[in-house]
């Protein structure tokens, strides 16, 4: 590792003002950032701690919506009653992130900032179609995730919280790389107030909206239907754990898979 | 990327206060500290190891404010302010061991005692979230940490023990 | 525990180590520090072959912390690390046997390969030092692949080994097995590769060197599983120093699965270095280290064909392997591939011919060498997956044509070498399938098709040589050491008793093990019996553990030092009890006089052996302190059946274990908890190779693909299921505890039954070959291509 700075943030708008003045790294759980530092792969001059804002932090019900703190970790998320009754697949999404030490420090922001393309959280956000709540806006899911590891989070720019609606139904199933058990391929599944999302991540460069499976769903939202639709493997990663076509391949099958577990 | 990197003249410690095994721990340290550097190499607690880099293996496993977290995997700071406890302070001071390491003793659940110090950490983690576990949650439970030599066979069955004891 | 008879023996005495694992008090090789210490930090290569045209040391030299920077010019006067089996070839000639430098010299042949040793006040300033150490590489074409090694126009890594070979070797009458093919109602035949594997201890290597001037002595702590051959290779060989100046020190030790039985680079180095910094240094790999470092395991490729009878009967075996010997010769690598794997071709079966030849390449990959099983998981998985073969060629069971195979009859001698003292695989393979229900498999196979499931049932009848082994065979055989153990058994005045062993304990319960041995022989509390190992400056000598050799051959060596211990004991009873020496008997802690009452206690025969106030001084020496140095007649053959039911999602390829029963024959049993845990974990580690491990380098350019737990999928606690273990006994022959081993089996007999479960579960969709690990992606493939 080398040497940088360390500063501990007061409050969203210093955190962002410490950001923009040291040119430094946000340090939400730190699970994918300090092992990168580690490694020499991440040199960031000076990191900027979130964990002592307070107004990142927390779950709560608004309307249709839930609501998450961004330095929210996924143990909580995974524990969280307000979630299990609201939306029981988020739940069940943050509970298999990692391993169980990984979900006690990683947080929904740092996640979905780092925007790993085999992560499980952008799946559910862009599956649920949920809102990014920053220091300075409000970006739609759909708008958020731009690309491997990027999103659209300008320099200085903070997750503080993001906004999950409500689902009728929705499920999301993992098929685990065996070594790392990062997704290999994850796909969310929901229905809810704009219809039928799918939300696929692990099998390309960035988690993605199937539009053919939300296309089949929307016609008839049955296991079968998401089954047969066949997904071109050219935008599919390939490498040692799995082809770009057993990738594709896959999220046929998990889609499948998800709409039996959404019921 | 290297002009991002702090010249070493410049680096600023910072700060720590924490309490380790029931005692305050203040320390002057290089921002760059991992906690498990500072147990071992500050503090002496060698019991926490250190087997990837990549935070997957768990030996390193302490638990910060009752939550296992991977030692390793985190710096130092993260901790400020925290309590945190590692193996060294799981047995009660008179020595009498803690149901989950009684339990591993007793059913063999390890071998070159390497992992053993973060298995047992996760374990007390694992049961105190899951008091009733069966088989397959205290498999899955134990994702975050490998063994090389029981093959598990024996570790389940330690914390099922450990489990019975920790709910007398 | 405390038990006080010798019915200490076979019984299931939790250990005595455990305490201090348990609570944090565990001493490892990174746990120890020492005054004034450096830090030393490894310069490796990002290129799989390059020459070094040149290393400019200016800027690091200059960079803050630095204390000192090495390379391989500066090695002058130190010898290249040795291998310790020499090969002779099928054309009479010794194998090629390239240097193997501890610093590079002019060349780097894998990633990782060590090119600079940079010691610095902390890690910090070695690592950053060593970021502005600048090598000028000319990178050359590399070849990962141990066939594409010896074609024609491959990469040539080293001038001493023309085409990259190491040898040809063979095994057998190949005359007789030709001659047998052409009877056989049936061939099968098969290609198989056995898989890349990295042993991952957890525990990655450590060491810390220092040198004293007053004495012009050396320390090393060392994770290392047998400190007397690290010594003796590491003086005699490499640096030229009298054993009596180097003290090496394995303390507790994390796994070693036999990579940390070898002499590596860097310990060498840092022994070295440390005199010429006179500051200790201390060395602990991190875990990418690891992957690139360590010896590797397998990397077999192997066409083997059995011809069959009419009535099942095996004819004769044939069997061409090539083996990767990495880019360097490890220290034990030569042997594995031929000498530890030719020699179990037999099996368990009678088959009268048996040919086998191997040949070894230099490839641009990290050195590989012995990883639990060494040669016997992959002669095992040769002969129990043709076996699995020819029962599906000829249609017979496969409980059946084993059956009608087995050998019976002991001692047998086997085409390929070896003489079998005892075994009774009928019992193991009776025992097994009573275990896994076979009975009820038909039922579950069924039930799992009607939730769209493969089910499959797969069997491995192993058979191992362990007890390595009687010196002078293994000398014949091209070994350059022998393979003896050493044993010291300590009385103190009082009565308690320390036990020095030259085998080390990294996980195997020796502590507990032996400490039952001494108790149960002298009578004595097992709580008064202290095991030490692991120091060469407090056991008389050692070749270590490695093998499943540490009771059988170690615990033997302790039973012979105690049988002194006895005999010297019944004197001096016979002294102090004023009758002849051949009226003591000496059982349950006492010497007693022949049917009387009048007895000595043994802490009383102890305590006049060191205060000889009375006693015989003009016949005998005082003391009670006896060493033994054992080398056993034979090898020993632990042998068993696995069985393993899985399941297989043709959907997306995953295979699971839903069961897995092992019935092994060890012996005689010291402490069954503890053979029962070396079971699972071989188990786990077999069922790892072939479900999950892979190591894998890019073909083009080298470079290790699998090179961290985020490629390299490690068993976790969720992959395997809980395991039937039981056992049969045939004791040993030839030791005085009949005592045969167990610390490999399961890694040797658990891939190829999961593997056959994994063919008879995907017989039916058609596909032939599935290589290991059996992974999803893999099996989805297989089905996919089968139905195509």
């Amino acid at each position: 590792m080398y040497a940088f700075d360390l500063h501990k943030a007061a409050s969203a708008a210093n955190a962002a003002a410490l950001l923009t003045q040291t040119g430094g790294k946000a340090l939400a759980g730190g699970q994918s950032l300090v092992a990168a530092m580690k490694l020499r792969l991440a040199v960031p001059g000076a990191l900027v701690d979130l964990s002592g804002v307070p107004e990142m932090k927390g779950i709560r019900k608004e309307g249709d919506t839930i609501v998450i703190g961004a330095m929210t970790r996924h143990a909580e998320v995974a524990a969280s009653d307000v979630v299990k009754a609201a939306i029981p697949a988020l739940a069940a999404l943050a509970d298999g992130i990692g391993d169980r030490q990984v979900r006690n420090m990683g947080t929904l922001g740092g996640a979905l900032a780092n925007n790993d393309p085999a992560a499980d959280y952008p799946a559910a956000v862009l599956g649920l179609g949920a809102t990014v709540n920053t220091n300075t806006r409000k970006i739609a899911a759909d708008d958020f995730f731009k690309g491997m590891y990027e999103t659209a989070l300008a320099d200085g720019e903070l997750i503080t919280s993001v906004s999950f609606p409500i689902p009728k139904k929705a499920a999301y199933v993992k098929f685990p790389q065996p070594a790392s058990r990062f997704a290999l391929v994850g796909v969310f599944v929901a229905q809810g107030p704009g219809g039928v999302r799918v939300a696929v991540t692990g099998a390309a460069p960035s988690v993605h909206r199937a539009a053919a499976i939300e296309q089949a769903l929307a016609k008839s939202f049955t296991a079968d239907a998401a089954k047969a639709v066949k997904i071109d493997a050219k935008h599919c990663n390939s490498d040692l754990h799995g082809s770009a076509v057993y990738r594709a391949h896959l999220v046929s099958v998990l889609a499948s898979r998800a709409v039996t577990a959404a019921g | 990327m290297l002009l991002q990197r702090r010249p070493k003249e410049e680096v600023v410690s910072i700060k720590l206060s924490l309490t380790v095994n029931g005692k305050a721990v203040t320390a002057d340290v290089d921002p760059r500290t991992l906690l498990v550097e500072f147990l071992r190499n500050n503090l002496a607690l060698t019991g926490t190891h250190v087997g990837c880099d990549t935070g997957q293996c768990g030996a390193c496993t302490v638990h910060l404010d009752g939550r296992a977290v991977k030692s390793c995997n985190m710096l130092a700071a993260q901790a400020n302010g925290a309590s945190v406890l590692t193996i060294e302070g799981v047995a009660k001071p008179d020595g009498t061991m803690h149901p989950m390491q009684a339990a591993f003793k007793e059913c063999h659940g390890l071998q070159c005692g390497f992992c053993t110090p973060g298995m047992v950490m996760s374990a007390i983690d694992l049961v105190q979230k899951h008091p009733e576990a069966d088989e397959k949650t205290i498999r899955e439970g134990l994702e975050g940490n490998f063994c090389r030599c029981t093959g598990y066979h024996n570790i389940v069955r330690a914390v099922q023990l450990g489990a019975t004891g920790m709910g007398k | 525990m405390g038990a006080t008879d010798q019915g200490v023996i076979g019984q299931s005495v939790r250990r005595k180590e455990d305490l201090r694992f348990l609570t944090g008090a565990g001493q490892f090789t990174d746990d120890v520090n020492a005054l004034r210490q450096t830090c030393g930090y490894f310069l490796r290569s990002p290129h799989a072959h390059a020459r070094i045209r040149r290393i400019d040391l200016s800027k690091a030299k200059a960079a803050p912390g630095v204390v000192a920077i090495f390379t391989g010019d500066d090695l002058t006067g130190v010898n290249g690390l040795p291998c310790g089996w020499l090969i002779t070839g099928t054309d009479g000639k010794p194998m090629n046997e390239p240097p193997h430098p501890v610093l590079a010299q002019g060349k780097v042949r894998h990633v990782g390969d060590q090119v600079a040793l940079v010691i610095a006040e902390t890690l910090h300033e070695a690592k950053d030092a060593a970021e502005l150490i600048n090598v000028d590489y000319e990178t050359l074409p590399a070849v990962v692949n141990c066939v594409d090694a010896l074609k024609p126009g491959a990469p040539q890594i080293h001038e001493q080994a023309p085409g990259n070979k190491c040898y040809t070797w063979a095994l057998g009458d190949k005359a007789a097995v030709d001659a047998a093919f052409a009877k056989a109602a049936t061939v099968s035949k098969l290609d198989i590769i056995n898989n890349r594997l990295i042993p991952n201890a957890i525990e990655p290597r450590a060491a810390l060197a220092s040198y004293n001037r007053a004495d012009e002595s050396y320390t090393l702590y060392v994770s290392n599983q047998n400190p007397h051959v690290e010594r003796l290779l590491m003086t005699a060989f490499v640096l030229g120093l009298p054993e009596s100046k180097v003290r090496v020190i394995a303390p507790d030790v994390g796994g070693g699965f036999g990579s940390k039985i070898y002499l590596y680079a860097e310990e060498t180095a840092l022994v070295w270095a440390s005199k010429k910094v006179n500051r200790p240094i201390k060395w602990a790999a991190d875990r990418s280290e690891a992957f690139l470092t360590d010896a590797h395991g397998r990397d077999h490729v192997t066409h083997v064909e059995l011809a069959v009878d009419k009535d099942g009967k095996f004819l004769a075996l044939r069997v061409h392997t090539t083996a990767n010997m990495g880019a360097y010769l490890s220290t034990f690598a030569t042997c594995i591939p031929t000498i530890l794997y030719a020699t179990l071709l037999a099996g368990q079966y009678t088959t009268p011919a048996i040919f086998c030849e191997v040949t070894a390449s230099f490839t641009n990959t990290a050195p590989v060498d012995a990883y639990r099983g060494a040669g016997r998981p992959e002669a095992t998985f040769v002969v129990e997956r043709i076996v699995h073969q020819a029962a599906v060629d000829t249609g017979i069971a496969q409980d059946e044509i084993r059956r009608r195979n087995f050998i019976r009859t002991f001692p047998y001698a086997t085409p390929v070498a070896l003489t079998y003292d005892i075994g009774n695989y009928d019992a193991t393979l009776d025992d097994a399938m009573k275990v896994a229900d076979v009975a009820g498999f038909p039922a579950r196979k069924a039930d799992a098709a009607k939730r769209g499931m493969l089910r499959g049932l797969g069997y491995a009848s192993y058979i191992e040589a362990c007890g390595l082994a009687p010196s002078n065979v293994a000398g014949a055989l091209g070994a350059r050491a022998g393979l003896f153990e050493a044993g010291q058994v300590r009385v103190n005045p009082t009565g308690s008793v320390t036990v020095f062993t030259g085998s080390h304990s990294h996980g195997q319960g020796h502590e507990t093990t032996f400490a039952q041995i001494v108790a149960g022989r002298l009578g004595i509390d097992i709580a008064h019996v202290e095991v030490v190992h692991g120091d060469t400056g407090r056991i008389p000598f050692g070749m270590g553990t490695y093998g499943s050799r540490s009771l059988s051959v170690g615990g033997t060596a302790i039973v012979k030092a105690l049988d002194k211990v006895i005999a010297k004991g019944r004197k001096i009873a016979a002294h102090l009890l004023e009758t002849a020496e051949t009226d003591i008997e000496f059982k349950d802690g006492k010497f007693t006089v022949a049917g009387t009452d009048r007895s000595k206690a043994f802490a009383e025969v102890s305590l006049a052996a060191y205060v000889p106030h009375n006693y015989p001084l003009d016949k005998l020496e005082p003391g009670l302190d006896e060493t033994a140095f054992y080398d056993p007649t034979n090898f020993t053959y632990p042998a068993g059946t696995h069985i393993c039911e899985v399941e297989v999602d043709p959907e997306t390829g995953v295979v699971k274990v839903v069961n897995f029963t092992a019935s092994d024959d060890f012996g005689n049993i010291i402490n069954p908890m503890i053979v029962a845990g070396q079971v699972h974990g071989g188990l786990t580690q077999g069922i790892g190779q072939a479900l999950l491990e892979n190591c894998v380098y890019d073909n083009d350019s080298g470079q290790l693909l699998t090179g961290s737990y985020m490629d390299y999928a490690m068993p976790r606690a969720d992959d395997v299921p809980s395991f039937n273990v039981s056992t049969q006994v045939t004791p040993c022959t030839h030791n005085p505890l009949g005592a045969k081993g167990c610390g490999e089996a399961g890694a040797i007999g658990a891939p190829a039954a999961m593997m056959n479960a994994v063919h008879d579960a995907l017989a039916p969709v058609g596909v032939k070959r599935i290589d290991m690990p059996a992974s999803p992606h893999r099996v989805w493939q297989a089905i996919q291509s089968a139905r195509a």
